[in-house]
């Protein structure tokens, strides 16, 4: 944290009497500070809007999204279509997920503990991930057909790389003197990589988990673009396509609780698994 | 007018039963064909405590992974307990620069570690009231449910120490075990070590870069030379056991650290 407090001399008596003052921002609390940014943005936005200056089909007012937020909300607790579209949704980023998170550790195993995946398959990973990942889309489709599977591979596609990457880099973590204690207790690789390098690496994993809890979201909804299908992804498209920006809005507000559940998922499971990592030594910023 | 005590070599020290011995000792590393130990012999007593000190690259950390078994050594014979040294073995213990604790793992469940390792759970598990009886050795008795995130850095290390004995090894490796402490807990785990060590009769063989750690801590100091790496010196310090912080102030301290200093200078100005 910044110390924005200023220090100011008092010439008094005979000492110098340092009076230091707190900066306004240091008094205030965080929740009033996102209440006055959120008012602040929403006003200026409702503004905008009613005089005019913006299009109202390139930006809905505030009172427009939020009937439209009403709307699609009623729809999806009454168990309506939207409800539906989003269990689609919800599947194909929980399947996209499982996927990457089996490939990704497994190849991060490979690449992290084996000079063959370091030599031989680190380099094509290397290659892959510098793709944009979206340009397979078509493939998937193609391969796969229109239904959720196709969806669920560009997804579990997206979200391995960090996966395999953050598993890679987690092997490496132990200390040289944390591998020379496992040596000396003669431990085989096994136990050394169980016992030792997985632990290690677990802040790592799961910092590349929370990446690929982006990723996953990204791909499944672009795989609802490109492929169609029933998802939440093909709501906003055609939302979209009719020009009901409101609609719009409405959908991507109710798709990032989605986001948001998975990666509250991901912060929960590793304050559980990695309990001794108070400080959060990587991985605390992501 | 008291005449100046001469400064032994260890050859005219009385025999005593060897627990560790190295013969004609050499290594070459294959990468860069870097010779870094040359003809080393060196025998380490029953309740001896050995250092060896000499400028970084002498090839200290080459012979202490060698003494290990974590290293084979290119020529040479390595001996202890009059078994060949060909890996790791658990009569050996090793304390590292770090404590390096598993943070995942209670102070007590880190003590056994080397058992659980060995002989897998259950014999770890068996292990624990010995475990109990180590951290009351080194004070630490109310911490054996703590995690290491919660201990000082010397807590840390006593635990380490425990770690080390708990298998109960004939000879035991420090790689500059205090180095990353203060210095003033670096002098009390210094004592506390001795303590321990005459306590249980241990034979220890310590690596430090420190001349007043090596004097106030052993009975031999080993000065070695680099390129190729060699003992060019064995210096008996006949300062009394147990050993106290105060005798850093006697003449006879100085006299010696004076004289390992000697031996270093010279080999660096070579």
């Amino acid at each position: 944290m910044t110390d924005n407090s200023q220090a100011v001399a008092m010439e008094g008596g005979g000492d110098t009497v340092w009076v230091e003052h707190e900066a306004f921002i240091d008094r205030i609390p965080r929740s009033v500070a996102m209440i006055f940014l959120f008012v602040a943005v929403v006003g200026l936005w409702d503004i905008v809007t009613r005089l005019g200056w913006v299009s109202a089909i390139i930006l809905p007012t505030p009172a427009e999204t939020l009937d439209d937020l009403v709307f699609v909300g009623a729809n999806l607790i009454s168990g309506g279509y939207m409800l539906e579209a989003l269990w689609t949704t919800t599947l194909t980023v929980f399947y996209g997920f499982v996927i990457a998170l089996a490939i990704g550790f497994s190849l991060g195993v490979l690449v992290g503990e084996t000079k063959f995946g370091e030599r031989a398959v680190l380099p094509y990973l290397v290659a892959i991930d510098t793709m944009p990942k979206v340009a397979f889309a078509p493939l998937f489709i193609a391969w796969l057909g229109f239904d959720i599977s196709s969806k669920v591979a560009l997804a579990a596609f997206i979200a391995t790389f960090p996966i395999v990457v953050a598993t890679a880099a987690g092997l490496q973590a132990a200390s040289e003197n944390e591998r020379m204690l496992f040596k000396s207790m003669g431990a085989s690789r096994m136990q050394t990589l169980i016992r030792l390098k997985l632990l290690t690496g677990l802040p790592y994993i799961f910092t590349g988990l929370k990446i690929a809890s982006v990723g996953v979201m990204a791909g499944a909804i672009t795989g609802e673009f490109l492929g169609g299908g029933r998802g939440f992804g093909a709501l906003i498209r055609q939302s979209a396509s009719q020009l009901d920006t409101p609609r719009v809005f409405a959908l991507i507000l109710y798709l990032s609780l989605l986001g948001l559940a998975l990666y509250f998922t991901v912060v929960w499971a590793e304050r559980r698994f990695v309990f001794w990592n108070k400080s959060g030594r990587p991985g605390g910023v992501m | 007018m008291v005449e100046p005590q001469p400064i032994r070599s260890a050859t005219i020290t009385p025999p005593k039963r060897p627990v560790y011995e190295i013969e004609r000792l050499s290594k070459t590393y294959a990468r860069n064909r870097l010779v870094a130990l040359d003809n080393v012999n060196l025998t380490i007593n029953k309740g001896e405590f050995v250092s060896v000190i000499g400028s970084s690259g002498c090839g200290k950390s080459t012979l202490l992974k060698i003494m290990a078994g974590l290293m084979p050594p290119t020529t040479g014979r390595v001996v202890l307990e009059g078994r060949p040294v060909v890996g790791p073995r658990p009569d050996i213990g090793m304390m590292f620069q770090q404590a390096t604790l598993l943070p995942w793992k209670t102070a007590v469940e880190n003590i056994v570690l080397p058992i659980e390792i060995r002989e897998g759970r259950g014999a770890a598990k068996q292990a624990h009231d010995k475990a109990m009886d180590l951290l009351e050795l080194v004070g630490l008795k109310d911490f054996a449910n703590v995690y290491p995130g919660e201990l000082s850095g010397g807590m840390a290390q006593r635990v380490s120490i425990c770690r080390m004995l708990v298998s109960d090894p004939a000879m035991l490796l420090l790689d500059e075990p205090f180095s990353a402490l203060d210095e003033l807990t670096r002098d009390f785990m210094n004592m506390e070590l001795q303590r321990i060590c005459l306590e249980r009769g241990a034979t220890a063989f310590l690596v430090t870069h420190s001349l007043a750690e090596a004097v106030i801590m052993s009975d031999r100091i080993l000065v070695m030379k680099a390129r190729p790496g060699q003992i060019s010196e064995d210096v008996v310090v006949d300062l009394p056991r147990p050993r106290t912080l105060e005798m850093i102030n006697t003449e006879r301290f100085g006299e010696l650290v004076g004289h390992i200093r000697d031996l270093l200078g010279k080999d660096a100005h070579e």
